[in-house]
């Protein structure tokens, strides 16, 4: 049984008077423990697909399984449980809490979405930010961090309560290159180890090789590229 | 819950200068409502008890249809004698009665045997009197300031008509009176004291021995016209002042109606007017803290919510429930109330502990008085649950919309 199935997914926006059609009739199916890109142009999809799989947004037709859940169904206080309990997620813009310092926004999830008592959640917070290489810098606040090593606090903070799947859209757009490759590397080492099944989206093809399945999205429509396994 | 609220601090501590100036904005109309509150409490306080101690008592009994005469010193509306036993009977008997003085009162000429000035005369028991206004002896400027209030044949003078007559203390006066079957009635006195004058009637009257007052009026029978009645504690003014007038009531007249009338001295003072004013004027200044606050924490909130609207699409996004987001921004509205609140009341404490170190001294009419202001807790209390209630309604629509963003919207939000 696959991690996610979706049969035939459209997603209409409606602007003003009309439906703009963003995805345009979709089927895929990922595996638990995959590791997946979602490329294509801007516009084309990948931040709207990634929406569906993360219980954020409704698809206007088809179904969609996430770990034999119907997404679509959930009430907005059962999605956001759904996602406190089963999804991570890495943003483009890291999207750390200014005000908490990176121990703190790591044990957020933990805090306020879980309410696990502080000793269990000292414990995984400094395993988790070991596993990221941030635990020395975990007093910091957001502005004291460079790019990679916010990314890298969100990575932990996406992982923190052991979800069955992390969304990422676009990690590592804001990035230099070789900063992107060590997030990607990470977010690998950490599917490794955790069995933790990975999906972002990304624009940049030298990335994009690092994924074992890629999907592509043209215009609302997918191809997949199949696994490099 | 204390995470929340941590939360909602840091963020309050994130714009700071915002913060300061909002729960500046709030702690200001918190120190001008209880430093209002705390000087019009005492200025209320030190004028009723002036009014009701050196003077009026703080009710009194007439025969039914004096008070509306009082301006002419009426001569035929006396309590009858057993009218003013069955009286007494009531008070004596009342727990909540400290002590009553009976007066005959009466309009007289008074002369210094070169000019003449009207009066108007209070006859009085001594002891009574004394027990029943025990201020009356705090106004005695010039005399003998202990003993007996007035001995027969003295006279306690204003200090307005003592100066209009060159009168001082020791002269010999005359004092005329009209009687009530219209016959004149003339006596020298002695004057033992003067007196300073205070607002309100009988503030300006003159005090002999109540002996004398029925001579001077060839009284046959022992008539009062005026029962003044000092409380044990007057904040049950209104209570006893109910139970009295019933039991007043059954005291009839050949007619069967009531034989008499119980005032207290809000009916009595045309200050009690400006107590109500006073109060007023806390009302007032009440609804506009609660207008401070209600705008100032709104405004700041709703900039809140605007200002992170990303932030509240990623915590939506990774699972915080609509109920937590409400929370942190109901806490951060509340917060910022509270703090600019008890920063407030600290500051007003201070300054009520300066006022009492330096009071506040004015004129009132022509009494120099000292005000020292106190802070009521009812009133502390009040103040913070009110800042607390309001700025917690002023969060709740901001609070709500960051609640329901959608979050993909929120996360889109640039
Ligand atoms: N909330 C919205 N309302 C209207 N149209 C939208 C909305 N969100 C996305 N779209 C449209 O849907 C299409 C797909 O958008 P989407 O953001 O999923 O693309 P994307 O592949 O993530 O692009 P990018 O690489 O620029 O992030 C675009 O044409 C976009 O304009
Ligand atoms: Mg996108």
């Amino acid at each position: 049984m696959a991690l996610i199935q979706a049969t035939a997914i459209k997603k209409n926006y409606r602007v003003g008077e009309i439906d703009v059609p963003a995805l345009k009739g979709i089927d895929f199916e990922i595996e638990k423990s995959a590791f997946v890109a979602i490329v294509g142009p801007s516009g084309s999809g990948k931040s709207t697909m990634l929406n569906l799989i993360g219980c954020l947004d409704h698809p206007s037709s088809g179904t969609l399984l996430v770990n034999d859940t119907e997404v679509a169904r959930l009430s907005r206080n059962a999605a956001a449980a759904f996602r406190g309990e089963h999804l991570g997620f890495v943003f483009q813009d890291f999207n750390l809490v200014p005000v908490l310092t990176a121990y703190e926004n790591v044990e957020y999830p933990l805090l306020m979405v879980r309410g696990w008592a502080e000793s269990k959640r000292r414990e995984r917070v400094m395993k988790i930010l070991e596993a990221v290489g941030m635990a020395d810098q975990a007093h910091k606040r957001p502005d004291q961090l460079s790019g990679g090593q916010k990314q890298r606090v969100a990575v932990a903070r996406a992982l923190v309560g052991e979800p069955k799947l992390v969304l990422a859209d676009e990690p590592t757009a804001n990035l230099d290159h070789d900063t992107a490759y060590r997030i990607l590397n990470l977010m690998k080492q950490m599917r490794d180890e955790s069995g933790t099944t990975f999906v972002f989206s990304t624009h940049d093809p030298k990335i994009m090789g690092e994924a074992e399945v890629t999907f592509i999205l043209e215009d609302g429509l997918l191809s997949r590229q199949g696994a490099q396994q | 819950m204390i995470a929340t609220l941590k939360l909602s601090a840091r963020n309050l501590l994130r714009y700071r200068r915002r913060t300061l100036l909002t729960a500046g904005l709030i702690t200001l109309g918190v120190v001008a409502l209880l430093i209002f509150v705390a000087s019009a409490g005492a200025f209320k306080q030190t004028m009723v008890g002036e009014i009701t101690d050196s003077m009026l008592g703080h009710l009194q009994v007439h025969r039914k249809g004096y008070q509306a005469a009082t301006d002419n010193s009426p001569l035929n509306l006396n309590l009858q004698p057993n009218a003013v036993s069955k009286v007494e009977d009531f008070l004596k008997a009342n727990p909540d009665v400290a002590a009553y003085s009976k007066r005959v009162k009466m309009g007289a000429m008074f002369s210094n045997y070169a000019e003449t000035s009207a009066i108007r005369l209070n006859g009085i028991e001594p002891e009574a009197e004394d027990t029943t206004v025990p201020a009356l002896r705090n106004r005695i400027l010039d005399g003998e300031k202990i003993g007996p209030l007035v001995k027969e044949g003295e006279l306690l003078l204003p200090t307005l008509l003592a100066r209009g007559l060159k009168v001082k203390v020791g002269d010999s006066v005359v004092l005329v009176v009209t009687n009530a079957s219209g016959s004149v009635n003339a006596r020298p006195f002695t004057v033992r004291g003067i007196l300073d004058q205070v607002t309100g009637p009988g503030g300006r009257d003159g005090y002999i021995h109540i002996k004398d007052a029925r001579e001077l009026l060839r009284m046959e029978k022992p008539e009062v016209m005026e029962i003044a009645v000092r409380l044990k504690n007057i904040n049950m003014l209104e209570r006893v002042q109910q139970g009295l007038a019933t039991q007043l009531d059954t005291i009839r007249n050949k007619e069967d109606k009531p034989a008499t009338e119980l005032h207290s001295w809000k009916e009595l003072s045309p200050f009690a007017t400006i107590v109500k004013m006073i109060d007023m004027m806390t009302l007032f200044i009440r609804v506009m803290l609660i207008a401070i606050v209600l705008v100032s924490v709104m405004n700041v909130m709703l900039m809140a919510v605007y200002e992170r609207i990303r932030e509240i699409g990623t915590l939506a996004a990774i699972g915080t429930r609509p109920g937590k987001i409400m929370g942190i921004f109901l806490g951060e509205g509340l917060l910022l109330g509270l703090v600019g609140a008890v920063a407030g009341v600290a500051i007003s404490y201070a300054l009520v502990a300066i006022f009492h170190v330096w009071p506040i001294s004015f004129t009132f009419g022509r009494n120099a008085l000292a005000l020292v202001p106190v802070l009521a807790t009812g009133e502390v209390l009040l103040v913070l649950g009110l800042a607390i209630l309001v700025s917690a309604l002023a969060s709740l629509q901001p609070a709500w919309r960051a609640a329901n963003m959608d979050p993909v919207t929120a996360l889109r939000h640039v």
